[in-house]
């Protein structure tokens, strides 16, 4: 038998065998994932549907900037990642890092804008609850808007903490020079998760801050 | 894939002490079973756990049984008995019946019957343990703390906004669960993938592998949308969302979809692993191979894919619109095809069969039986105009617990029974084990075939007080859950006692066709196999019996 990889774990038989049951398992995992946020997606489009006034209100309420620039933030952060990737399979350790932190620093761009973005809607008494406020006959169903507003981007955020997570341990195994053109699969599948996370950011942001400006 | 010897490596063999010939005499620390990573190790952690949990649901079954004994409340108040039956509901319903046959004898079984040497993902399988105990110590403190009165489904607006008990903490316990489960189905999908021996193709995987891949695409696709139900209602009462809030022109209804849309794939997630069982123990006992392999193994893959379409028929009466419910009606006939499918090709299966009645048959015969019941049942309750007579009585009680006790509980004691000694290389007494197969059979019925009578005479379900006109049947109900109990507890005596006094078992004590049989040790091995097997020929092989000669 050839040489066994330092990287190959006892159940598998070669490493080809090995990448392809992690790669379908991050996919499946991924399914699973469209699942989670596709119930809040069905909910939300109920409500869009039934208070169609209420959702314009809300969504005027959201700053365009901060979404804007954050979807900008969010899609070069997956370059960053594209590029990470890249270089784990050319085995080239400094530039793994390098690319893993930069979208490192991007995703935490991110969530400080969200954090900024977050404070100013609570500060106006828009957080869902007994301190919600809002001048409007239809105020009650504006409340229902932000509820899907806090809902899903604080689970989607929740998801970029999670995947800053998974980044610095990869940052911490590539310095350690743990991937090269034999081995990368981590990289390649927290790849797969940030795809997904930004994936899904590309979908909030049209349906909450867009959809209801003309 | 290669079928070369397999070595492992020096830090695999480190925690093993020499002279080590299978899974269970690899290590005695509490380390060596506590961070395992051994597929039958874990499923063995999930047998204690889940045993655990099935004694402490029976627990509130039976102060259910006792409260209903006499029409008055005399041993409990609404409030308590409320929080009685949700009890019951959520510890066998997320404790006990999702994980049962999947995490115990799927987690054991599966990589031994397609010839791996694990899981594809050994360390999450032994997480996913872990965050099954640590939603059921979250569920396990809010009975400690008073219970939860909600019903096992929590319904919204009730449970987001006025129940006045421990709903947060059951929430994060099932929400917690949840990821369990995903984990064990993403496991076993990428498992039987990727991992298959050579030779074994999908056709010649043993139906209980189709049953569990089926299973498996449930418990990934369906247990998302649940956790986002639950979390939304974690969300409402915590910070007054306000999505299921009908003060707010919120839609309670909303939930019930959600809800429903994971929790009626989530019976299959209960019944189709015994469906598996049944197939493998019906062929070992008859020596014959099984009618119509694809059929069986395609009418999982049905059910699981019709298991997705029918949530409505649970809220015929909720409010939905009535063209919603047609629809939802007669998909939920469709589910019937592939149910009656494998009924049919187990029975005929028997045909001509050498058929032996060792315990784990009787169950499976009882299976047969009660599934058939329950089924067809579930028909009744599908049928609109039925339905709404029906509902919310304990005709519906009755038959899920004939699906689900009768069923899938049936299903995971044959399963339990039949690979017994090749889990802990120990027989089981097989007079006790008949005897008690018969005293859950009568108990069964007594208990649950009143609930059908009473229920169609219109006692609603979850009141603690009924009319005395009831009382006779059930107090039958009574009596009948007695006996079940004590037919429950016989296994777990004499299982207990087979693991140090029981005989030893032979590799194949059954004379059982596939691998974990013909190429394993009882109890298999650290690594399953010597060598990876090498497949050649079709599942349940069995010499044709002399009639067909």
């Amino acid at each position: 038998m050839a040489h066994e990889h330092a990287a190959l774990q006892h159940h598998f038989d070669d490493m080809d065998q090995q990448l392809e049951a992690s790669t379908l398992g991050m996919w499946a995992f991924l399914i699973t994932e469209v699942l989670f946020f596709g119930g809040l997606f069905a909910g939300y489009l109920i409500y869009r549907t039934k208070f169609p006034e209420a959702f314009d209100l809300g969504s005027h309420e959201l700053d365009i900037k901060f979404g804007a620039i954050n979807t900008a933030i969010l899609i070069g952060s997956s370059l960053t990642m594209v590029l990470a990737v890249y270089f784990a399979q050319l085995g080239q350790r400094m530039k793994i890092v390098f690319f893993l932190f930069a979208t490192l620093v991007l995703g935490g761009t991110f969530l400080g804008i969200k954090a900024v973005e977050y404070s100013h809607k609570i500060h106006d008494g828009l957080l869902p609850g007994p301190g919600f406020t809002f001048d409007s006959p239809i105020a009650d169903q504006v409340r229902i808007f932000f509820s899907f507003y806090f809902a899903m981007t604080g689970l989607h955020a929740f998801h970029m903490i999670i995947g800053a997570g998974l980044l610095s341990w990869l940052m911490y195994n590539a310095w350690q020079g743990k991937y090269d053109s034999s081995y990368n699969t981590p990289v390649e599948l927290v790849g797969l998760y940030w795809h997904f996370v930004d994936i899904v950011w590309i979908f909030l942001f049209p349906l909450l801050y867009l959809i209801g400006r003309n | 894939m290669s079928t070369a010897v397999f070595k492992p490596s020096k830090s695999q063999l480190a925690d093993q002490p020499d002279g080590a010939s299978n899974y269970l005499n690899a290590g005695f620390s509490a380390k060596s079973w506590l961070l395992t990573v051994d597929h039958k190790r874990i499923a063995i952690l999930y047998l204690i756990s889940i045993t655990l949990f099935f004694f402490l649901g029976g627990l509130f079954a039976v102060l259910i049984r006792l409260e209903l004994l006499t029409p008055q409340g005399d041993l409990m108040q609404a409030e308590t008995y409320n929080k009685m039956f949700t009890m019951h509901g959520i510890v066998m319903i997320f404790f006990f019946l999702i994980p049962s046959i999947p995490a115990v004898l799927g987690n054991f079984l599966i990589p031994l019957m397609i010839g791996a040497k694990d899981l594809a993902f050994p360390r999450i399988n032994l997480l996913s343990w872990y965050i099954y105990s640590v939603g059921g110590l979250f569920t396990f403190a809010a009975i400690v703390f008073g219970g939860v009165d909600t019903g096992w489904t929590f319904y919204t607006p009730y449970s987001s906004t006025y129940s006045n008990s421990n709903v947060i903490l059951v929430a994060v316990g099932v929400f917690i669960t949840g990821f369990s489960s995903i984990l064990t189905g993403l496991n076993f999908i990428v498992t039987i993938h990727k991992m298959r021996a050579p030779g074994m193709t999908w056709f010649r995987l043993p139906l209980f592998v189709w049953a569990h891949y089926a299973t498996s695409i449930i418990q990934v696709l369906g247990t998302p949308v649940v956790t986002a139900a639950i979390m939304l209602i974690g969300l409402e009462r915590l910070f007054g969302f306000g999505i299921f809030d009908p003060k707010l022109g919120g839609d309670p209804l909303l939930f019930q979809h959600l809800f429903w849309f994971y929790s009626h794939p989530a019976v299959y997630i209960m019944i189709l692993p015994g469906m598996g069982v049944i197939s493998e123990v019906i062929t070992c006992f008859a020596k014959k191979k099984v009618f119509g392999y694809s059929f069986i193994a395609f009418s999982s893959i049905a059910i699981a894919v019709l298991g997705f379409l029918v949530w409505g028929h649970h809220m015929f009466t909720s409010g939905q619109s009535v063209y919603t419910s047609l629809v939802f009606s007669i998909l939920t006939f469709l589910v019937a095809v592939p149910s009656a499918i494998k009924v049919f090709n187990w029975t005929a299966t028997l045909y001509k069969g050498a058929v032996s009645y060792d315990a784990p048959m009787l169950y499976a015969l009882g299976f047969i039986g009660l599934f058939t019941i329950g089924g067809l049942t579930g028909i009744f309750l599908g049928t609109l105009a039925v339905d709404v007579h029906v509902h919310d009585t304990y005709f519906v009680v009755a038959h899920f617990h004939y699906i689900m006790v009768g069923g899938a509980i049936m299903a995971y004691m044959a399963g339990l029974h039949f690979w017994w000694p090749k889990i802990t290389g120990r027989l089981y007494p097989e007079g006790w084990a008949r005897f008690s197969a018969l005293v859950i059979f009568i108990g069964f019925h007594l208990t649950f075939f009143p609930q059908f009578i009473v229920g169609y005479l219109g006692m609603p379900r979850r009141y603690h007080v009924y009319p005395e006109e009831f009382q006779i049947l059930n107090v039958l109900s009574t009596a009948g859950a007695t006996i079940l109990g004590v037919g429950y507890l016989i296994p777990l005596i004499y299982f207990t006692w087979s693991l140090k006094s029981g005989p030893k078992a032979s590799a194949n004590p059954w004379g059982a066709k596939g691998l974990e049989w013909e190429k394993a040790s009882s109890p298999p091995s650290q690594y399953n196999f010597e060598k990876t097997p090498v497949v050649t020929e079709e599942a349940y092989d069995y010499e044709p019996t002399i009639w067909l000669k």
